[in-house]
């Protein structure tokens, strides 16, 4: 008897989630039918939260190296999703620029308003594009203003004497690092990876805007709906940077900024970035 | 009857004053005509449209340009690296002279005719004036602060507030009404009034010496590639066969990291040379004739040397010494004494 219940309890629970995906149908597609989504983007240390300066158990890299964090800032921006029928939308530009910092939990989401719709794919740039690089100072507010932030020491992300923006830093410590000019003659063991390079004025120079493009099939597409806040929920593993496909060592790449090797890091970003789940 | 006369003369001078008094002040008022294209120029690079220069802006500029806040310790200005007598260059440093008598690694180019600029710095990075003064301001040697200390250094002063507002209709001071006051200034330091340019005018019948006719054809032929006119540069970086420097400085190469710009520097105009010196971007020749003696005898073959300088395997520029003298009479030309003593480019 108390089976038969537990049974008809789970045909009505059934029932009833059939019922409601039927009153969410897909809404059509309309450009002006905005609605709010954000992309959440969760810092994370391979298998391992992100703390800072874990001094007493630090992270260790593919080769081995013990490493600790201390920064970590990034841009996100000029964000599209798709639809299963391959609708896209862009963001508009204005709205599409991101500072995340892992300092600051507030700025952990992307808020972005998108056509009510199913998406299936989540595309950004980590970066700025070259295009906003290179804009008057006035279309420069907000995360792009070269004031934000402040000085270089207190996390600024812009280059005055080479101009641009700084796409993505980290810093942290490895005491693998040499006191000498090639690692950290200040005796910090700090490593510092600033990457940044749009591609240059008129003449071409590095590149390294990365594209990143995700599936959301797998792990629940975002259902954007007026009345909710469809949230999709991306995990940045950091190890990746030294673990991607062009894996490195910090012991002998402690400070890369200005460097050809800046682009070998760059093409490691988009192995940053799974999707976890979607709140819907 | 001497009293009577002297009195006379007292109420004549008051006259001679009072007219002298109004006359001065009617051509204050007169002579802001705001950013006027010489008429032997070019169009401006700079987008004026996006930055129209009042004069409200413009005195706001130049109140920033001279205004020691900008710097981390309030003891640098820009004016204290670009003086106006020195046509906006430090005079007597080879490289220049920042806060806490630190030492950059270059020569402080002049302020001087930016608006027909395509890019900035000696070797490049910067190619937006509205971007420049990002660069001394947060360079250690330099003024060694941050915009964001800046902003709120002038927010604290109500004259700025009010100023601000005056020249953008608003008192909030942002990064771009900042950056735009100093372009309205800089753009303003126009340098158009040499001999030359009179000539080239056909300004109240002035002309060339013989000596200076001749030097000008000589310029046109040895110099004019690379100093193009009217600005005396093209704009361009060149790798002009300079022995690299102790720090072994890339120039633009250090901005693209492309191999072709190893050694390159950006072209300087030949305009006032005889308030710019010391010459080259570390300030390494003290005098022209220095100049004349690299040109002609020290050029060295590095990598990316100007094709220009190895013509024929011939290297660097053949000049003897009568055409030095007239291509020195030729130089003297350009220079603006106007410029140079401009009240309404000066510290107020």
């Amino acid at each position: 008897m108390k089976k038969n219940l537990l049974y008809f309890t789970a045909l009505v629970t059934l029932l009833l989630s059939a019922c409601s995906k039927k009153q969410d149908p897909t809404p059509n597609f309309q450009e002006d039918n905005l609605a709010p989504l954000s992309i959440e983007f969760d810092n994370i240390v391979g298998g391992r939260t992100l703390t800072f300066n874990n001094t007493a158990v630090p992270y260790t890299n593919a080769k081995g190296e013990p490493f600790t964090v201390s920064m970590i800032q990034y841009f996100i921006s000029n964000v599209k999703v798709t639809t299963n029928e391959g609708k896209e939308y862009v963001v508009k530009q204005d709205s599409s620029y991101f500072l995340i910092k892992g300092s600051d939990k507030t700025t952990r989401f992307a808020k972005v308003k998108v056509p009510e719709g199913d998406y299936s794919k989540l595309t950004f740039i980590l970066g700025v594009d070259s295009l906003r690089s290179t804009m008057p100072i006035d279309r420069r507010t907000g995360v792009l203003d070269p004031a934000t932030g402040g000085s270089m020491d207190n996390g600024g992300m812009y280059w005055g004497w080479n101009s641009g923006y700084i796409f993505f830093r980290l810093e942290g410590n490895s005491n693998l690092i040499s006191d000498d000019q090639k690692g950290d003659p200040t005796g910090k063991k700090q490593f510092k990876y600033h990457i940044g390079f749009f591609g240059g004025y008129d003449v071409p120079t590095l590149n390294n805007i990365r594209s990143v493009t995700i599936d959301l099939n797998n792990a629940g597409i975002a259902k954007v709906r007026k009345d909710r806040q469809s949230n999709i929920h991306l995990f940045v593993d950091l190890m990746q940077v030294f673990n991607g496909k062009n894996s490195f060592s910090i012991k002998e790449n402690p400070n890369v900024m200005f460097g050809e090797f800046s682009s070998k890091i760059a093409d490691n970003f988009p192995q940053l970035f799974t999707h976890d789940h979607t709140e819907n | 009857m001497k009293w009577r006369y002297f009195k006379y003369l007292l109420v004549i001078l008051c006259f001679v004053f009072a007219c002298k008094k109004s006359e001065v002040i009617q051509e204050k008022i007169e002579t802001f005509l705001g950013f006027q294209t010489p008429k032997n120029f070019p169009e401006p690079i700079y987008r004026i449209a996006n930055n129209t220069v009042t004069k409200a802006g413009f005195e706001l500029g130049r109140k920033l340009f001279y205004d020691p806040r900008l710097s981390r310790n309030n003891t640098i200005s820009c004016g204290s690296c670009h003086i106006q007598s020195s046509a906006f260059t430090q005079h007597g440093h080879d490289v220049s002279h920042g806060i806490d008598d630190r030492l950059g690694t270059r020569n402080s180019p002049p302020i001087m005719n930016l608006a027909w600029n395509k890019a900035f710095m000696w070797g490049g990075g910067v190619y937006d004036l509205d971007l420049q003064p990002i660069v001394p301001i947060t360079t250690h040697e330099e003024m060694d602060e941050n915009l964001e200390n800046v902003l709120n250094k002038l927010k604290a002063v109500p004259a700025y507030r009010e100023k601000f507002k005056a020249a953008f209709g608003t008192e909030e001071i942002t990064t771009a009404a900042f950056m735009k006051a100093l372009s309205q200034f800089m753009i303003m330091c126009i340098s158009s009034n040499s001999k030359y340019d009179k000539v080239m005018r056909k300004e109240g019948n002035i002309s060339f010496s013989t000596t200076e006719l001749e030097g000008y054809q000589l310029f046109k032929d040895k110099c004019g590639n690379c100093h193009t006119e009217p600005l005396f540069t093209d704009g361009e970086f060149r790798n002009n066969g300079l022995a690299p420097s102790p720090i072994n400085d890339l120039g633009l190469y250090t901005a693209t990291l492309v191999n072709g710009d190893k050694y390159k520097f950006k072209v300087p105009s030949l305009r006032n040379l005889k308030y710019t010196a010391p010459y080259m971007h570390d300030g390494r020749f003290l005098t022209l004739d220095a100049v004349f003696q690299h040109y002609t005898n020290e050029v060295q073959v590095l990598v990316n040397l100007d094709p220009l300088l190895n013509k024929n395997g011939n290297r660097g520029i053949s000049i003897s010494n009568d055409e030095k003298t007239k291509l020195t009479a030729f130089l003297n030309t350009l220079n603006d004494e106007e410029f140079i003593n401009n009240k309404l480019l000066a510290e107020q």
